[in-house]
């Protein structure tokens, strides 16, 4: 969620901490995390194709900020 | 006048919406989301609903199916599209509408009466509304929190195209009548030609005295009308 959305679930979250004993969380923010497996040539192309799925689908640039950071697979 | 009626997989307030205009006088015709023949509608409707489970994002999904290719070409031209809570999000997603629809600020689902205040926007479905009138139409969501930037919201506010804002039984709007958090307590905006409406409440479900208001039936009266050259 971008900074200047309100984010009421992250207040929640941010009071249920306060009440067990973290006053010191001062900012809660909920996001998504996605998982995604590739077979892809390599990391460039991945990064590039992962790019452009989050603009066109994963991410909705009204509301949203997304990051991402490849790794390689295991197969 | 025939009006075409999305659905989708998840799709619930199809025949709620087809009852409506049938009772308006017009002929609804089903649209599946797979085809992306519009079988000759006159307007189109995306009801309410979950479409393909909300999965992602609500409306995130429904934006990319075959059918809305179609409804975006018809959209374009100036045929007139009416999406409903669950239609309005994917208006907003596929980019027809500004902004987009965030989880209530309550973070609880409302499904509640609410009172409407009619705008000044200029589109066919509210032909015969007066502005500064109010319509009793309820809602029933959990995703309605209407989120623009400033820059968004004010062009909105500036250009006329706020169609309704949450009000109280006297038209007062404020905090304490908005059920979900909408910034400036919008429930429904249109596009720059008028001919997109996106609302959060359903005008479908109160199309009879025996619901509790009939203040629904009007948006679809209006294009029947309309269509047929008569006043509104």
């Amino acid at each position: 969620m971008k900074p200047v959305v309100n984010d009421p679930q992250g207040l929640v979250v941010k009071g249920a901490l306060h009440s067990l004993g973290y006053p010191e969380v001062v900012k809660t923010r909920v996001g998504k995390y996605l998982v995604l497996e590739l077979d892809a040539e390599d990391e460039d192309v991945a990064g590039r194709r992962v790019e452009e799925m989050c603009r066109q689908l994963l991410c909705n640039g009204v509301i949203e900020d997304f990051s991402f950071t490849l790794a390689p697979g295991t197969s | 006048m025939r009006f075409g009626i999305a659905v989708f997989p998840g799709t619930w307030s199809d025949r709620d919406c087809a009852h409506a205009v049938a009772l308006a006088g017009g002929e609804p015709a089903y649209l599946w989301h797979q085809d992306s023949d519009l079988r000759g509608s006159d307007c189109v409707i995306l009801p309410g609903g979950f479409a393909h489970g909300d999965y992602l994002r609500a409306g995130a999904i429904a934006r990319f199916a075959p059918l809305m290719e179609a409804v975006l070409d018809f959209a374009r031209d100036g045929g007139p599209v009416l999406g409903i809570c669950n239609g309005f999000q994917i208006l907003c997603e596929a980019g027809l509408l500004p902004g987009a629809l965030l989880r209530n600020d309550s973070l609880q689902f409302r499904c509640q009466p609410t009172k409407l205040l009619v705008e000044g926007a200029s589109t066919p479905f509210l032909a015969g509304a007066v502005p500064g009138s109010t319509l009793a139409i309820p809602i029933s969501h959990g995703e309605g929190r209407y989120y623009a930037d400033e820059e968004t919201l004010r062009e909105l506010n500036s250009s006329n195209r706020v169609a309704f804002r949450y009000c109280s039984s006297s038209g007062e709007v404020g905090p304490s009548h908005n059920p979900n958090g909408s910034l400036d307590d919008i429930a429904g905006i249109v596009n720059e030609a008028g001919n997109v409406l996106g609302m959060m409440p359903h005008p479908e479900r109160a199309c009879e005295p025996l619901l509790g208001s009939s203040d629904g039936l009007a948006l679809f009266t209006a294009l029947v009308k309309g269509a047929a050259g008569l006043p509104t």
